[in-house]
């Protein structure tokens, strides 16, 4: 029953919201052909990020540094409940969000997306921000130089969402 | 310039690292299968992310994100104590959180941006505890529906891309809790 709903909830939630906006005299299918393409320009400029990142990444991967990394931090992760595998997406995410899609989307891509890890993975994309980014898009924004505790606060969340990660995707798949 | 400074040093590190470990010929070889490994992921995710940005635009003009913005109100005025009383504030912190929550990424900054801009009108290059707050919730995901990590899982083959959601609620739920937490603690106890 709940992997029916689960299944479900896309279509459900297209339908709902087509249902929804043609009552409300939306052009439904107009809105939704422009937003797709908004979503392609996206697409288009992260791209180029991509490559870049991919490479690097792959490089790191065949050089055995990543490995070498992981395996001296290991201990130390792995005591907080945080695979070491995850490392390098952790350092990356709060930095540039195109640099995690692509780091995340090799782990996931390794080691199966219905995996431990490749959930973790998957859970910590979609549970925190570009950090650095905002904040220097917002502070740059208002011209204010003194953010105080902001920066601080920001990693605080961000170090728990990467711990409450790890933990909800033990807490909902097992293992 | 920040990613400068990483991705000169991932190279680096890969190719000292792949000839002390004898590994050079590896490292070349991944050099080109990093490149075409980007290209299919952006193929891979390009329909669904597609697909969804549509489907928030469609959200977006059937005022969706008004009627959040509504419900949110009272919970966001207890988590801007200081600019509460600020209609026209209030208004804007409340369609960033909801155009933030629909995942309407593009939509949310302009918004932040005139509520960091009207908060701090008075602030003289210093923030203000309202304003951190509120860049403190920026930086944290509030989004329902992750749906490029969505996409990538899909993109990798899982049959059930979505089944992740309770697990991004919680800890969502959770790193924003202890963001908004630490902004209450730190504004009692910071010292310039």
């Amino acid at each position: 029953m709940g992997e029916l709903l689960f299944t479900m909830l896309v279509p459900f939630t297209i339908a709902g919201v087509a249902l929804y906006a043609a009552a409300r005299r939306v052009d439904v299918y107009a809105a939704l052909v422009h937003g797709a393409g908004e979503g392609l320009g996206t697409l288009t400029r992260i791209v180029p990020a991509l490559i870049g990142l991919m490479t690097a990444v792959y490089m790191l991967r065949a050089s055995g540094a990543l490995e070498l990394a992981s395996q001296l931090l290991a201990p130390f992760l792995e005591r907080l409940g945080l695979p070491a595998q995850l490392l390098p997406l952790m350092l990356v995410r709060p930095v540039s969000g195109s640099a995690a899609l692509g780091v995340g989307a090799e782990l996931i891509e390794t080691y199966g997306p219905d995996s431990l890890l490749g959930r973790t993975a998957a859970v910590m994309l979609g549970s925190t921000e570009t950090t650095f980014y905002t904040i220097a898009v917002y502070f740059g924004a208002v011209g204010i130089t003194r953010t105080r505790y902001a920066v601080p606060a920001a990693l605080c969340a961000d170090l728990a969402g990467f711990l409450a990660s790890a933990w909800a995707v033990r807490l909902c798949f097992g293992g | 310039m920040a990613m400068s400074m990483i991705w000169t040093g991932m190279v680096t590190i890969s190719v000292l690292c792949g000839l002390v470990t004898g590994q050079g010929s590896q490292v070349a070889a991944a050099a080109i299968e990093g490149t075409a490994a980007a290209v299919e992921l952006s193929l891979s995710i390009a329909g669904m992310m597609c697909l969804w940005t549509g489907i928030m635009e469609v959200m977006r003009q059937a005022g969706l994100a008004r009627a959040l913005s509504r419900l949110l109100r009272p919970i966001l005025s207890r988590l801007f104590p200081q600019v509460a009383g600020d209609g026209e504030i209030m208004d804007s912190i409340s369609a960033n959180v909801s155009a933030n929550l629909l995942g309407l990424g593009n939509a949310a900054t302009p918004l932040g941006l005139e509520a960091a801009r009207k908060m701090s009108r008075h602030s003289r290059g210093q923030a203000c505890d309202a304003l951190c707050m509120l860049v403190v919730c920026n930086t944290a995901s509030l989004q329902l529906i992750p749906t490029t990590v969505a996409a990538v899982r899909a993109g990798a083959g899982s049959q059930t891309p979505f089944d992740i959601l309770p697990a991004v609620w919680l800890a969502s739920a959770i790193s924003v809790g202890v963001g908004v937490g630490a902004c209450k603690l730190l504004a009692g106890l910071w010292r310039d």
